[in-house]
């Protein structure tokens, strides 16, 4: 069954679009990330014009979060006051990445600077989660006494002002920390055109050492705000979200994200942080590969003033 | 279908232009469409568009040379641009590019036998009929030395998506007189106005052309949404988020549902 998008133009089988948000959906209830590093790209693939799939990624982004952070929610995962801190940090990040955007645009390089920030970026904190899982996993294996997580962060985090109980995540932490992380996510999601779960994961857990059952929750939760944010000004600047893409999107995306949330209740904490590290390794992996290998044309169209 | 082609002859007699003010030709082209308009709803699998006319003689047809009709159409003009990749420190990158202000969103052209064998070169440079000359109308100040490589990139490209076609043999005329035309337009149309034009070719030069257009509109929703994405951006932008909160948490409340 096709349906033509309104403001894509393109006609596209409906089924593709259910199966595609679904499986976004289930990455974003399984891992508390928003998926956009993912769908962006896929949509590209089936022919969206790369402007509307990125607006459109982000407005999917916001209801898989809110149905996975629904989910989250009922088992008590979510930090609400570590959320809106760094939901504080991620909206200025977000205002200060677009800027740097279009300084970029306008210099005419923004396109190899966000495939190399996606490979860059992706690889190494991949790269790292994947070793760091490894490595405890091996330590649970064979189990040493006081061999334990520190339970104290650097010193001279500690001794920062402003510090805040963060009772869920049982933290008692300065703010400065989680705003600086969350603007510096906002600024990296709003220059590659994500969510930044992915970047906000790994910075929770190995950053601000939150456990890992609160961090997908808590991430959830600040994704929804940014990538809100970021709809919303692609829809009033760019008039490039396609409603009735995403109407489909999320309906796979929401249904996904329960089954994902699910679960996520079942699997242990380090065999969730080795799926997401191989996830992210992949997708490094093959956009690094598409900057390696000779593309089969060389010539690419992009239809629009700008470009 | 003789009704209608009555109607369009009247009609294109009563509004026929002279296309040559000294001479006035023997030979003219009136024609009519299968439909005037098109409209995109949400489930638009493409489109078919049937041009058909007759040639209206003042004098006996010409014994010497056959008569051949050429009939195009033609989608809206966007300004595009085609990017090159190149190998720059071990990394394919775009290197380059060219800008065309307006290239045609679709172009096909349907003959009744082959373009080189019916239509001189100059007749071609002067109407722009065949799909690389009608493309060259639209190039403006370029930024390479050479852009013919760009331009024949894309000519390729929008042919393999079915965007630009040449369709030799695809015009029937039957007795000189009575032609027709099917073109098939992909799913992925672009809304405007389509122009279509027809020409009566004769021993290589153009004896006569006619000229309407095809509205292709978005109908219902199509329309509603695209107007208000436009018109009423902030709003539309609320209205987005909305629909994925509530979806959001209507999947949420359905699963507590099933689990409980």
């Amino acid at each position: 069954m096709q349906i033509y998008l309104p403001i894509a133009e393109v006609s596209v089988n409906v089924f593709l679009l259910l199966g595609l948000g679904g499986v976004v959906g289930v990455l974003s209830g399984l891992f508390g990330v928003g998926g956009g590093f993912i769908i962006t790209p896929l949509l590209f693939f089936l022919g969206i014009p790369p402007g509307v799939a990125v607006a459109t990624g982000a407005n999917q982004v916001v209801a898989s979060s809110v149905s996975g952070v629904l989910a989250q929610f009922k088992r008590r995962a979510v930090d609400v006051p570590m959320g809106l801190v760094l939901q504080v940090g991620g909206l200025a990040g977000a205002a200060l990445g677009v800027w740097i955007f279009n300084r970029l645009a306008a210099l005419g390089q923004i396109d190899l600077v966000v495939q190399l920030a996606y490979v860059v970026l992706l690889g190494s904190i991949g790269l790292l989660m994947l070793q760091e899982s490894l490595r405890a996993m091996r330590r649970n294996r064979s189990p040493r006494p006081g061999a334990r997580r520190k339970q104290h962060v650097h010193n001279w985090i500690q001794r920062l002002p402003l510090k805040i109980k963060f009772r869920a995540s049982g933290l008692y932490i300065s703010v400065i920390p989680p705003i600086l992380i969350g603007m510096g996510v906002g600024i990296l999601g709003a220059i590659m055109g994500v969510g930044g779960g992915f970047i906000m994961v790994p910075a929770m857990i190995y950053l601000l050492h939150m456990p890992t059952k609160v961090v997908i929750g808590t991430s959830l939760f600040q994704v929804i705000t940014v990538s809100a944010f970021t709809t919303l000004m692609h829809a009033i600047t760019n008039h490039s979200v396609d409603m009735l893409l995403a109407l489909f999107l999320i309906v796979g995306g929401v249904i996904g994200a329960q089954l994902g949330s699910v679960l996520s209740g079942r699997l242990k904490a380090e065999q969730l942080r080795i799926l997401l590290a191989l996830l992210v390794v992949v997708v490094a992996a093959k956009l690094g590969a598409d900057l390696l290998i000779r593309p089969a044309d060389l010539y690419s169209i992009a239809v629009g003033k700008q470009g | 279908m003789i009704r209608a082609l009555a109607c369009a002859l009247t009609l294109a007699v009563a509004l026929a232009a002279p296309g040559h003010a000294a001479d006035p030709p023997n030979e003219r082209v009136v024609a009519g469409l299968g439909a005037d308009s098109i409209g995109i709803t949400a489930a638009f699998t493409g489109s078919q568009v049937l041009i058909y006319g007759a040639v209206k003689r003042t004098a006996p047809e010409p014994e010497d040379t056959p008569l051949d009709v050429v009939v195009t159409l033609e989608g809206p003009a966007q300004p595009l641009t085609i990017r090159k990749k190149s190998r720059e420190m071990g990394i394919w990158v775009n290197t380059s590019k060219v800008r065309i202000a307006a290239a045609p969103s679709y172009y096909s052209v349907a003959s009744t036998r082959p373009l080189k064998q019916i239509l001189s070169p100059e007749a071609d440079a002067t109407q722009r009929i065949s799909v690389p000359k009608a493309l060259r109308a639209f190039e403006g100040p370029l930024e390479v030395a050479d852009a013919r490589p760009y331009t024949e990139a894309m000519l390729t490209i929008r042919e393999r998506e079915g965007l630009y076609s040449a369709h030799e043999g695809a015009v029937h005329l039957v007795e000189d007189t009575l032609f027709r035309a099917d073109f098939a337009l992909p799913a992925n149309l672009t809304e405007g106005d389509y122009k279509t034009r027809i020409f009566l070719l004769r021993g290589g030069q153009v004896v006569d052309t006619f000229q309407t257009a095809i509205a292709v509109r978005r109908v219902g929703l199509e329309r509603l949404l695209f107007v208000m994405a436009q018109d009423h951006a902030p709003v539309y932008g609320v209205l987005s988020l909305i629909l994925a909160g509530f979806a959001g948490w209507a999947a949420a409340a359905a699963f507590r549902l099933i689990r409980n």
